[in-house]
This record gives C-alpha cells, structure tokens and sequence, in this order.
C-alpha cells in the first residue's frame, strides 16, 4: 500500500532531476522557449549555463535545434508548455525529431487542464494523442515528483525519442522505492471487482477512489500505466481479464490518449464493461485546478459517479 | 493633430484603464500586470479616438478589427472594452475564474468586442493580415490594428506574416509593436538578441514610424500618418515601459505573470491616480 506524505510539482521534480541527469551525463544539453521559470529549466540553467540554450519565444526552432544537437552526440531535453511543445512544434517533432528516430526528449510541462487560470489556449488535452500517434515515440506520464525523476533519468539511458507529461499543480508524492521500468506498468493495487489504469496526477484520484469503493466491500486494482506508449500490454490483458470492468483515467481528452491505448490493447480480447474518465470533447477553460477537475468530472467525486456506472 | 481636450480625455480613459487593470488582476489573483499596463496608450487611442467601432453592435460588419497578438496582456484589452461599454465594469472581477466570460486569454466566442481569439504567441499577425485582405476583397474601407510583443517577435511566424503583409500590400493594416524591452526569462536582447525591431521590420518592406509608447500625441500622430500611407502595411514602434504608472513593476520582468497583491494594488491605484491624468 501506499503512503502518502508530501504534497510536490511534477515540474519542480523534472528541474531538479535535470540538475542530478546534467551532473552525471556530460552529453546532457537542456533547451526552452522563454518559459525556464515555469518548466524549472532554470535550475540547470545556471548550474550548467553552458550547456543550456534558451531558443527565444521560438518553439519550433527549438526542437530542431535540439534535433541538431542530437546529431553532435549530445542528449537533448526541450521544455516548454505542453501546447506549445506538443502543439505549436508538432511537425516539426515529427519530421525532425521522430523520423531520423533522434536522441531528443520533450519534456513538456503544465500539460491539461490543471494548467488553470491561463485558459482553454494554454490547457493541451491533446498532447498525448499527437505524440502517441507518431512510430517510434515513447511517451511517458509520471504520476508524482519521484516517478517524474526516475523516468528523465530512465529517457536518458534510452537511444530515441521521449515525450515526457509533465503537470504543473502540486500533487502528492507516493512512497520512495515504487519501481521504476520504462513500458512496465505499476500495480498500486490489487483487487478483483475492477480495474483503474490511471496515468500522471490520476494516479492519485484513482487511488482515493479505490480506497472509497472498498469501504462499501468493493474491490479494487490500480494500475499506474506510466509509460502509455509502449504500453503494458501483459500487465494491461491481466488485469483486464481478472476484474472484467475496465476504467481509463487521464487527465486528457477521452480521444488518443491513455482510453484508446488501453482500449487497443483489449480489442478482440474478451468481453469487458469499459468506460474512460478524461475531458469528454470539450475545450478546457480559466478556473483553479481544483475546480476545473471537479467541472470536467475528473476530481474523485466525478471520477466515482463514471466508475459506479460499471458497478449497478 | 489631438486637441487638449481629446488628449485629456484620453489620458482618463488611460488612467481608468490602468485601474480597471489593477483591480482585475488584483480580484483574479494571477495573470500578466507588466504586458497589460505598456499597451494601456496604444488602447486608449484605438478604442476612443481612432477605431470605427459600435459597442451596441459589436458584430457591425463594417467595424475597424482589433487583434491583440500578446494574447496575455487580456485586461488591457478588457479594461478597454469595458471602458468602452462592450460588457458593464463588474463583470472585471471575474477575471479567470471558473465560467467568466473573461478567460485568461482573449476568447471571441465569449466576449463581444473581441474579433480573434489568441493567447499562443506569434499567430494574432497572419490573422490579422487574413481580415485586412478579406476587408480589401468585401469592398470594405475599414481598418485591421494589431498589438505584437518584442518578445513574442522571435516566433518566425511573425516574419511569415511581416513577409505576407508586404506581398498583399495590405495598407489597411496598422500594427503596433509593444518594445517594453522585457520577456519572461529577461531582457529581449539578452533572451535572443532581439535587437532594433524597427530595422528589421524596415527590412521587411514595412512602413516604420517611431513613437513614445506612452505619449498620446507621437502615437496619435503615428497612426494617422498609418492611415495616409498608401501601397505597404505601418509597423508603429512604440516604446514602452513594462508595467507602466505602477513603480514597483515598471521595467521589471519578474512583474510579468504575476498579479498584485491587495496592499499593491492600494499603492498601485495610488501612483496612478496621483500620476495618471496630467
Ligand atoms: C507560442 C507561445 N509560446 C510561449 C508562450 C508563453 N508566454 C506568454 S507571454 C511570454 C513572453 C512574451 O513577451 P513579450 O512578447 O515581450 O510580451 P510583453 O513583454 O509585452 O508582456 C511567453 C513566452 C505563449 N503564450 N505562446
Ligand atoms: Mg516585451
């Protein structure tokens, strides 16, 4: 089980387990677009000033600066907002990072709508789908500060492209010594009656829920799919397969992101009851995070009512 | 030529504007204080001298369009907009918050008075050149205004577009680059060596004029030699201090995305009142 202790930035993690990766790996080079207050890019920064490159208010011509650079033998991470990494320098992800297959890891904060009080324009609920669509792409969502450091750290060792989801708000930190495998999903917990594969800050929620429906007797498995591509497909078929009611919970649009993965792995393999907990087609808006996930049904409350539907 | 009474009348309209500002920003409780209160000048002679412009109709189609570029300086837009009388003063203090009208950035699906939605940086110029074309092909006389920042001038799409506006020749288009000097990670010239805009917009094949951001006549003035000029698009240089009228935020890049506090926003109205209206 785990034990919840302190509340941290996903973000503030990734700044310092750049700082940590930059010590360590000489060839590590880190580049943003006028945002390394926000994505905490500041930090090596100055640690490493040479090693960092701020490209301006200039998203597309970082990512290929950082494809560039990763010609030279270094290892790129680029930071900037989800929407504008993802979004803004998207085919250019594409065509100069992801198809010559380049050594450059996006890692792109405030991703969803947690974002807040900067809107609709600034809240990529999307970013999972673009980047999950493209061959060869790792995709990573870590659900806490310790997951966010071991997986920039595991990006590293890996020859190839990562996107990194990275959320802005404070969340709470699981327990240490969680392991830690790139394409390996972890169990949070065991149950029989249903499964939550849950990714990034809904690891947490799926857990508060998990704990509310065993009070009415219910049991309840969480699994972290923290690599939602390449996903777990043993680990996602098992489960599945176990509890035969599925729910997906993302902190994304129900289209591309960690539902249809999940959903993709299950087709044509058994019959489950199955529903997807994220952003229902809808733009986000301005608002605090906390009230944007209870207005978009993905606080525990919501969360609860969609996963009862499975329950009757 | 602005008369003394129309130039006192703006310089109110500027004084309310930068308090509308504050107040906002103050109730919303985050949000961009510094990009806001440099274009305050820009605004208040748009919105109440030069625009041809129907608050009762905000549809009109034979409007004059704004698009603000630096989608983040939206209470400048909103306070110019409710100074106006597109939406009543109230409705300022819901700013950011959950079901406002008044997102974090410009919505024009929820805000009458606003013509383009924009917050991602270095999109607002191709729009604009889109509507100055589309005016030009409707047989319209109006007139496209729009605000970029010097930062946000380091996105290539805006030299796309500086390229495009010349091609089309597009003389209907006036835009105004907010040169306050400052971006989030610093200076603009130490972030990315944006150094004389102005050179490179003349470059471009853009009319350039220069004028005092913050002065109503060198910026009246500016704009109505924009309207005389035939055959290619202005670029008015405007230069501006970042978080202009309030001490403790001017020129100050730390002042960029946050909003004041209450005891700041008492000494921020302050300044402004005792400084504002000459
Ligand atoms: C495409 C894009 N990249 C990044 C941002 C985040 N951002 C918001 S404001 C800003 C700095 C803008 O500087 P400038 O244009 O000089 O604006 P001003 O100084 O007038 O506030 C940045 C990087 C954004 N809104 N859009
Ligand atoms: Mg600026």
């Amino acid at each position: 089980m785990e034990k919840l202790s302190e509340m941290k930035a996903i973000r503030a993690a990734y700044g310092e387990a750049l700082v940590a990766l930059g010590a360590e790996n000489k060839r590590v080079v880190v580049l943003d677009a006028d945002l390394s207050h926000a994505t905490m890019t500041l930090n090596f920064s100055r640690q490493y000033p040479k090693r960092f490159f701020n490209a301006g208010i200039a998203e597309a011509n970082m990512v290929c600066m950082a494809a560039g650079l990763s010609t030279m033998g270094f290892v790129p991470f680029c930071s900037s907002f989800a929407i504008f990494g993802a979004g803004r320098a998207y085919e250019q992800v594409r065509n100069s990072v992801a198809y010559p297959h380049f050594n450059v890891k996006l890692a792109m904060t405030h991703a969803g709508i947690t974002l807040g009080e900067d809107g609709g324009s600034h809240q990529a609920i999307e970013d999972m789908a673009l980047m999950r669509v493209i061959p060869g792409m790792t995709v990573v969502v870590p659900c806490d500060a310790n997951e966010t450091k071991k997986a920039v750290f595991a990006a590293a060792t890996i020859n190839g492209p990562v996107y990194l989801r990275l959320a802005r708000p404070a969340t709470r930190v699981f327990e240490q010594n969680m392991s830690f495998t790139l394409g390996k999903a972890n169990v949070m917990r065991s149950g029989t009656d249903i499964v939550l594969f849950a990714c990034g800050i809904m690891v947490a929620t799926a857990m508060e829920c998990a704990a509310a429906l065993s009070q009415h007797g219910i049991s309840v498995a969480v699994v972290n799919i923290h690599t939602v591509k390449p996903i777990d497909r043993v680990c996602v078929l098992k489960w599945a397969q176990r509890c035969k009611r599925v729910v997906t919970m993302e902190e994304h649009s129900v289209i591309g992101g960690l539902g249809d993965a999940v959903s993709d792995v299950l087709l044509g393999n058994g019959n489950f009851a199955f529903t997807k907990i994220g952003v229902q087609d809808r733009f986000g808006q301005s608002g605090k995070p906390e009230m944007l996930l209870a207005e978009y049904g993905l606080d525990t409350a919501g969360s609860l009512a969609r996963i009862k539907t499975l329950l009757g | 030529m602005l008369t003394c009474e129309n130039e006192k009348e703006l310089a109110l309209r500027a004084r309310n504007m930068r308090c509308h500002i504050i107040r906002m920003l103050e109730a919303a409780g985050s949000g961009h204080t510094g990009g806001s209160l440099s274009i305050v000048e820009i605004m208040a002679l748009l919105y109440f001298k030069h625009m041809n412009i129907r608050p009762q109709e905000p549809r009109w189609p034979d409007r004059d369009r704004f698009v603000l570029s630096k989608g983040h300086a939206a209470p400048g837009l909103y306070a110019a907009l409710c100074e106006a009388g597109f939406f009543p003063e109230d409705e300022l203090k819901t700013l950011r918050k959950l079901g406002t009208r008044l997102q974090g950035h410009p919505d024009c699906k929820k805000v009458p008075g606003i013509d383009m939605s924009t917050g991602s940086l270095g999109q607002g110029l191709s729009a604009a050149n889109g509507m100055a074309l589309g005016l030009r092909l409707s047989g319209k006389a109006a007139r496209v205004y729009t605000t970029l920042g010097d930062g946000e001038s380091e996105e290539g799409q805006i030299w796309e577009a500086a390229m495009t506006a010349v091609h089309y020749k597009l003389d209907n288009l006036t835009a105004f680059l907010d040169h306050n000097g400052l971006q989030i990670d610093g200076d603009v010239t130490k972030v990315k060596s944006m150094l004389n805009p102005g050179a490179r917009f003349q470059a471009f094949g853009w009319n350039v004029l220069y004028a005092d951001g913050h002065n109503l006549r060198q910026l009246d003035a500016a704009i109505e030699l924009a309207k005389q000029t035939k055959g290619v698009p202005t670029m008015i240089i405007a230069k501006t201090i970042k978080g202009k009228g309030v001490s403790f935020a001017e020129d100050k890049a730390e002042w960029h995305g946050v909003a004041p506090k209450a005891d700041e926003a008492v000494q921020a109205i302050e300044e402004i009142m005792a400084g504002g209206c000459k």
